[in-house]
């Protein structure tokens, strides 16, 4: 069997101390192998963010283990998790989370600027990876001037700019129309068949799970089951 | 690293004219205050110190009493005489000459205009003591200085209130009872330190002086020049003991004369000066003080102001030292153009303000470079704290912030 790319192993997380301490993660282990799409669901409270912040080595957990590519993730410190994130992560939002007043274009750039790349070459990847999210044409508008679905596509493509082997995508189309939803989805799905990046995506529509090629379903805390299915979206087997 | 920050720090200022220009308007005031304090101040002392040379530096004056005034009761101290002139003149070492003043009022008259103005009675050494050119003419001759001729070389005030532009030298006026020629104007030399206008003279020979306006032997004022290679102190001394002598003033008794240095009023008004400007110039770098502290104020609310932005630079794989960095390089980009504009602002100040003072235009290169080095110092020491806060945010938490 090859080695999954994330491998979460007995993983808790308590916040807060003593009388009032609050377990999210009650000991979760889960395999995200490279090339799969993986919708994350689950109530509110049940873990399926903390699990995101975790994978997005945003987080560490209180105990167990997270290996990426069979490395221990919480061996590093706050400056080399920033590192891992710089090289092979990319998130997206829910709320874009893009700088305002800032062109299309240099916020695409901002990956490439703290990777160091020099300006021309950032310029010529940032605006491949427009090209890619089909926003070549509005390089140079700032995102008060770009709809929703297209703010969503420029954090698309600022995730992707840098080819990481994971996109973590945090309720993407929450605030996105149902047309502007799936236009998002089948680029995630594009990216995740052509590109081959392992996407990660927390969401509360099964609309937008059915897209995904696995779902993992969080409950109190753990991993409540496991849907692989096929592209067409039946559900093949339960886990 | 360092020129991605820049380009970073750049980025923001220009994103955000309006908060940058309200973030550093403490500092561009700060250093516009206290260049432009320290330049005029500067420019002051060297104004009071060009006008008091102009009096004759290395040059001692002798009156009779004691201090500026006459002192208090008493008989007024006699004044001095032709003999106290020669024998200081043949006696004391270190000299290079004494001129003899006697002084009167009268009024100048000359076709229709009149001029009220101080007689100034002296010798040719006079102009030796204390040089002061001609603009046309020529002084008295050694001849009608003996002969007491009505001969005058006029100030420049008297010159332009009396003759208004017409040709001075070579006509004849009226100055009180006696008929005067005019032979030669003298340059302007402008306000004294102390009030008064130094142009507004007539200067004949002393013995004219006495024998026509005074009506007496009296010499008000001695103007004695020290050579360079005597200090002044030591020529001061000996000119101390032959008066008290040719005074006949006892052991343990006052003198009744004073001796004026004029190197010392000199160094005194510069003391002076020097101290106010140091003073103006306290005050205004505390304003630079109070600026640096705006551009903390405002980075610390721009750092709660961008927790988002933060938030989104960590996620995306920026490290705690690059985030410091970035605010840290943008606060002290911010105060250098802060103290760029200010240094500006500073010279126009100087520019208008200097005319209105009667001072000189000067720039000065020492006070422009320490203050814009201060407000570049200011951008790093209210800029740390402002950027180790950004710094040490969780990207979770900054990224959720509203």
């Amino acid at each position: 069997m090859v080695e999954p790319l994330i491998k979460l192993r007995g993983v808790t997380k308590t916040y807060g101390e003593g009388p009032t301490a609050f377990q999210a993660l009650k000991g979760v282990d889960l395999d995200i192998a490279a090339g799969d799409f993986v919708a994350v669901m689950g109530p509110s409270g049940s873990g399926k963010s903390t699990t995101m912040n975790i994978l997005g080595c945003l987080d560490v957990p209180t105990a167990g283990n997270f290996l990426f590519r069979g490395f221990p993730i919480e061996t590093l410190d706050r400056d080399q998790r920033a590192l891992l994130r710089r090289k092979y992560l990319g998130f997206v939002f829910q709320g874009f989370n893009l700088l305002s007043r800032t062109t299309a274009l240099e916020n695409v750039e901002l990956p490439l600027l703290y990777r160091g790349d020099a300006r021309q070459a950032r310029h010529d990847t940032a605006m491949a990876a427009l090209d890619k999210v089909g926003l070549a044409d509005w390089w140079d508008h700032t995102p008060a001037e770009l709809s929703g679905g297209q703010q969503q596509r420029v954090a698309i493509a600022r995730a992707i700019v840098t080819h990481p082997d994971v996109l973590l995508a945090d309720e993407p189309t929450g605030n996105l129309d149902s047309e502007r939803s799936i236009e998002i989805m089948e680029l995630l799905t594009d990216l995740n068949r052509n590109s081959g990046i392992t996407v990660l995506m927390v969401t509360h529509e099964p609309d937008m799970a059915a897209f995904a090629r696995t779902i993992v379903h969080f409950k109190d805390g753990l991993v409540e089951s496991i849907e692989s299915r096929n592209r067409q979206g039946a559900a093949a087997e339960t886990v | 690293m360092f020129g991605t920050t820049l380009i970073l720090a750049f980025r923001s200022i220009r994103r955000h004219l309006l908060r940058s220009f309200l973030t550093v308007l403490g500092v561009v005031i700060g250093v516009g205050a206290v260049v432009t304090m320290v330049t005029l101040g500067n420019a002051t002392t060297a104004a009071v110190q060009t006008q008091i040379s102009s009096l004759g530096t290395n040059m001692l004056q002798i009156r009779p009493g004691q201090g500026f005034g006459r002192g208090g009761g008493g008989p007024r101290p006699p004044d001095f005489d032709r003999q106290d002139v020669a024998a200081i003149a043949n006696q004391v070492a270190g000299i290079t000459a004494v001129a003899p003043q006697a002084q009167s009022t009268a009024t100048a008259i000359y076709e229709g205009a009149n001029w009220s103005t101080t007689i100034n009675g002296t010798t040719g050494t006079y102009f030796q003591v204390q040089p002061w050119p001609l603009t046309e003419g020529r002084i008295f001759t050694p001849a009608e200085e003996q002969a007491g001729k009505a001969v005058c070389v006029i100030g420049s005030t008297v010159k332009t209130n009396l003759f208004r532009g017409a040709r001075a030298v070579g006509t004849r006026f009226r100055l009180g009872g006696v008929s005067c020629d005019v032979i030669g104007v003298l340059s302007t030399r402008g306000q004294a330190g102390f009030g008064g206008d130094q142009d507004d003279v007539v200067i004949m020979p002393i013995k004219a002086v006495q024998r026509r306006f005074t009506g007496n032997q009296d010499v008000r004022l001695m103007l004695v020049g020290v050579d360079q290679a005597y200090s002044t102190a030591q020529v001061q001394a000996s000119l101390t003991d032959i008066l008290r002598e040719r005074r006949n003033i006892t052991a343990g008794k006052e003198d009744d004369f004073n001796i004026f240095d004029t190197k010392q009023i000199s160094d005194t008004l510069t003391g002076t000066t020097t101290l106010l400007t140091r003073i103006v110039a306290a005050v205004a770098a505390i304003s630079l003080l109070v600026g640096g502290i705006g551009i903390m104020n405002i980075m610390l609310v721009s750092v709660t102001e961008r927790t988002r932005e933060i938030g989104i630079r960590l996620a995306i794989g920026a490290v705690a030292r690059e985030v410091l960095m970035q605010f840290l390089v943008e606060a002290i980009v911010l105060s250098c153009l802060g103290g760029l504009a200010g240094l500006l602002i500073a010279q126009l100040a100087i520019a208008l303000l200097a005319p209105l003072m009667q001072v000189a235009w000067m720039f000065d290169l020492r006070i422009n470079l320490i203050a814009f080095g201060i407000s570049a110092v200011i951008g790093v020491v209210f800029g740390y704290f402002p950027a180790r806060r950004a710094a040490s945010l969780n990207p979770i938490d900054a990224l959720r912030h509203e």
